[in-house]
């Protein structure tokens, strides 16, 4: 079923009674060309790709709960392409161009609001480091544009200009940032996948990965066993449960990021506003919440939740910079599993296993990956070799010296 | 979260910093093959329930700490002295 404003409409008009379900629930064949364990927004859109750029439909998207059910449901969903390594800034390029064809490309709704990102400086030298950014946005065909103190001024006048500890001496906008309704983004790669021929198989875990002499042969799950030409690992957030299945050791420790989001207020704030030196980025939902963050708790843990200390640093945080959302309050808060590798970049490449893929790593910053991620890896498991703009992904860097390490704060897990 | 300190007691998650996994305790000899230091600085086994995992008690007695932990449930169930075990 094709989605439109007159679709919308008609069946208004006759109770919505013709909507039909937006993909099918098979049940698992005996062999397929491809299986991608992970059924979240990277590996629906690895799905979708794999099936639209290379043809290969025989495929099977294998999810142990339900579709989205992980970290694509558990983020602030900003949407931004404001990198500054080479092999980091070509990656997010292309998947911000990709954010922004996807709802033709889908025909789905998934809210892409281009509404600005904002980051703040508070210092000279804070400055610098951000016009040499900004420049290599530019260098890469993206936009940056440099805002001095009164130019902040008219774009957020709710901040507090008068703090003293972190006067705000301006910011760095990406006119082209923004963000998304991250379900949709996972339904729409879904619904894309599944209309291609894609089998999305809900509440099927993989409990083994068949390796015969170095070749994947094809997975163990819940529901059977499954043959495979090629198995994709899509799984971040058990990114090391699953390789170990493969008896690979990851460069991953996973720690958890905490989000909160408050009641529903009027249209208040219109960009993604990030206070660095606070550790605290904030943005406002189409529905009116609040949607805001900070660092990491910095220890490894799968809980899903955090701790108070965090939650009590991002409020202070928060009413340190626009004092103005005091008075909102707090509704929920939730933590996400972070794949955390040493560098703080994502890792999309082949294993010591032949036929078997991994895409995972993501770090803190999976969401805005979602097509690039899914592009690159349908590319790495169709052709065998890596995606131009994923080539320095590499598994192995760590090993010989290759990081990617945007921050420049070291190669350890903790750090980033 | 709370970690009880040997020297100083049951504190605040706050006073400490987590360094990470205990593999940091398994240094490889000077020498060693390039893959013993990849597997010594990066790889882990990242388990989802029980750990071990080096903590400093920074704002309390300034020692190393091996701290046996669920990261699952945040349970902590055995706190020790980097200082002792080597001994």
């Amino acid at each position: 079923m094709r989605y439109s404003g007159l679709r919308v409409i008609t069946e208004g008009l006759f109770g919505n009674r013709g909507w039909t379900p937006a993909w099918r629930e098979p049940s698992p064949k005996a062999e397929y060309d491809v299986v991608i364990i992970g059924g979240g927004g990277h590996g629906l859109s690895t799905a979708y790709y794999l099936a639209k750029n290379h043809g290969i439909t025989n495929v099977a998207v294998l999810e142990k709960g339900y579709l989205g059910g992980g970290n694509v449901g558990r983020n602030t969903t900003i949407v931004r392409a404001n990198y500054f390594l080479p092999g980091n800034s070509e990656f997010y390029s292309h998947s911000l161009k990709l954010w922004e064809g996807l709802e033709a490309e889908l025909n789905y709704n998934v809210m892409h609001s281009q509404r600005g990102l904002i980051n703040l400086f508070h210092s000279d030298g804070q400055r610098d480091a951000f016009v040499r950014r900004g420049n290599a946005m530019i260098n890469q065909g993206d936009d940056a544009i440099l805002l001095d103190r009164e130019g902040v001024r008219e774009h957020l006048p709710y901040l507090d200009f008068g703090n003293t500890r972190f006067p705000i001496y301006g910011g760095l906008l990406h006119p082209r940032g923004g963000s998304a309704r991250h379900d949709a983004v996972a339904w729409g790669y879904a619904r894309g996948a599944d209309r291609r021929g894609v089998d999305l198989i809900q509440n099927c875990e993989v409990t083994g990965i068949d390796i015969e002499n170095g070749v994947v042969k094809g997975v163990q799950t819940t529901r059977g066993a499954i043959r495979a030409k090629k198995v994709g690992i899509v799984v971040a957030g058990r990114s090391s449960q699953v390789a170990a299945m493969a008896g690979m050791r990851l460069p991953i420790e996973s720690h958890i990021l905490q989000a909160f989001v408050t009641e529903g207020l009027k249209p208040v704030i219109n960009h993604v506003v990030s206070f660095g030196m606070g550790h605290f980025y904030i943005s406002q939902s189409d529905k009116g919440g609040l949607v805001f963050g900070g660092d990491l708790d910095f220890y490894a843990s799968y809980a899903a939740r955090g701790n108070l200390p965090m939650v009590e640093h991002v409020m202070e945080a928060g009413m340190t910079l626009m004092p103005m959302i005091g008075r909102a309050k707090v509704l929920r808060s939730w933590g996400g599993i972070m794949d955390m590798t040493p560098d703080g970049s994502p890792i999309i490449d082949k294993t010591h296993v032949e036929g078997l893929f991994i895409d995972c790593g993501w770090n803190y910053g999976g969401f805005k990956a979602v097509p690039a991620s899914g592009w690159c890896m349908a590319h790495l498991m169709a052709t065998g070799e890596p995606h131009e703009v994923a080539r320095k992904f590499r598994l192995d860097r760590f090993a010989t010296g290759h990081l990617l390490d945007e921050e420049g704060t070291g190669s350890q897990h903790n750090l980033h | 979260m709370r970690l009880t300190c040997p020297l100083c007691g049951e504190r605040d998650r706050r006073e400490f910093y987590y360094y990470g996994a205990e593999d940091y305790l398994r240094r490889p000899a000077e020498g060693a093959p390039l893959a013993e230091w990849d597997n010594y600085l990066h790889l882990r086994d990242n388990p989802a329930g029980v750990t071990k995992d080096l903590w400093y008690h920074e704002a309390g007695c300034a020692q190393w700490l091996v701290v046996t932990r669920n990261t699952v449930t945040h349970e902590i169930s055995g706190v020790e002295l980097v200082a002792e075990r080597k001994a």
